[in-house]
């Protein structure tokens, strides 16, 4: 009886649209929740890695990686519990799409340790360049007392200043404005917990 | 049935004479490792999904099949997605969209269409194959001669001397389109010559 039924119902176009997506449907929700289950920790562990192996770069030393009350804020503590230094991801528009970096800076944030950046699409072998030593390095003890400044085809003058990438003054001067504007951030928040 | 998955090697190359998919076969290309990843990526989606979609194809109501095949396409787009996310991360962001967007690769959608709904699973397997193996590469080839010439390297080993200046074009989008279209009248060439001894 309940054969005949479903047999007629078939017969139906409306009927098998209905069903047979709505089969594929559920399949391929489920298949996804496993997939998910299995996949989303690792990916997880893998984003903080790559975090935690930034923060290491920036302060040599670095034992353990504390988290703040401020998202993507972390504290950079050696063995003995000693604060190195607080490290934070800062993201902004470069030339080609979204720049994310992670900086460091001394405790009391009078002068900048390093900084890595995280992701970008800037031009290869132009505005990429910003993720290679050669210009990321500049930043590591850059004084804090003034905004970070860069110039353009010499050699810095100042402890703020870094000198852009020939080529690629966009590039640059959007990291210096993303440290800017972040440290600034982070300025007020440490000292508002203080 | 040989023929079934060497047709997708040579004669009916996907990237080389069906010129599909190129949306991932210019942008992801940069390097060799990035191609054959890609080219992985793409050949697990297209065989599996031939392989689901050749075995349910009788029970396919024909006015809904091309949202099915594309929910099909888009769960193993999905768990490649988050395969690769969750072991090679840092391939992952190096391919960035263009995992996700292997979906909407005509490369896949065409196969299922044009022969997994009309064939048995065995053969739907092997043309699958075929095709995922020669576009893989396809873009390998295509991501080697713009790792050598852009970067001095192939799969991240240098080859280039230390006074070789990387052409940066290469490695830019414009690279993309002048190694392509050279390969692809390279393609023609030797194709040519071949069909030619046959006849």
């Amino acid at each position: 009886m309940a054969d005949n039924v479903f047999k007629k119902a078939w017969g139906n176009d409306i009927f098998r649209i209905i069903v047979s997506l709505a089969i594929v449907g559920s399949a391929s929700g489920m298949a996804l929740v496993f997939v998910y289950n299995y996949a989303s920790p690792k990916i997880s562990i893998n984003i903080k890695h790559e975090t935690e192996k930034a923060i290491r770069n920036i302060f040599p030393g670095t034992e353990k990686v504390g988290k703040t009350s401020e998202k993507g804020v972390y504290k950079a503590e050696s063995g003995k519990g000693e604060l190195l230094g607080y490290a934070f991801v800062a993201e902004g528009n470069g030339y080609q799409g979204i720049i994310r970096l992670i900086a460091g800076v001394d405790p009391a944030i009078t002068e900048m340790k390093g900084m890595e950046v995280l992701e970008s699409s800037e031009t290869p072998g132009l505005g990429a360049e910003i993720a290679n030593p050669p210009f990321r390095n500049q930043f590591s003890g850059l004084k804090l007392d003034h905004a970070i400044e860069y110039v353009k085809n010499q050699k810095p003058q100042e402890d703020y200043q870094i000198e852009a990438i020939t080529g690629a003054t966009i590039s640059s001067r959007a990291v210096v404005n993303i440290l800017n504007k972040r440290i600034d951030e982070v300025r007020k928040l440490i000292k508002a917990k203080q | 049935m040989i023929k079934d998955f060497a047709k997708g090697l040579w004669k009916e190359n996907p990237v080389f004479v069906q010129v599909l998919g190129m949306c991932p076969t210019l942008a992801v290309t940069t390097k060799a490792l990035f191609g054959l990843s890609m080219g992985l990526a793409t050949t697990f989606v297209v065989v599996s999904s031939g392989l689901v979609i050749s075995s349910i194809r009788r029970f396919v109501p024909d006015q809904v099949r091309i949202p099915m095949f594309t929910v099909i396409i888009a769960t193993f787009v999905t768990a490649a997605d988050y395969f690769l996310k969750a072991n090679f991360f840092q391939i992952s962001k190096a391919l960035g969209p263009y995992v996700p967007l292997i979906v909407v690769n005509c490369l896949i959608l065409g196969r299922a269409e044009a022969f997994a709904s009309k064939h048995g699973v065995a053969r739907s397997g092997l043309d699958a194959l075929g095709m995922g193996v020669g576009f893989t590469c396809a873009l390998v080839v295509l991501g080697a001669c713009r790792e050598i010439l852009g970067a001095g390297t192939v799969f991240g080993a240098r080859i280039m001397g230390e006074g070789f200046t990387n052409w940066i074009i290469m490695v830019l989008p414009a690279g993309a389109f002048i190694t392509l279209g050279l390969l692809v009248g390279g393609f023609n060439i030797i194709d040519k010559k071949v069909s030619k001894k046959k006849g």
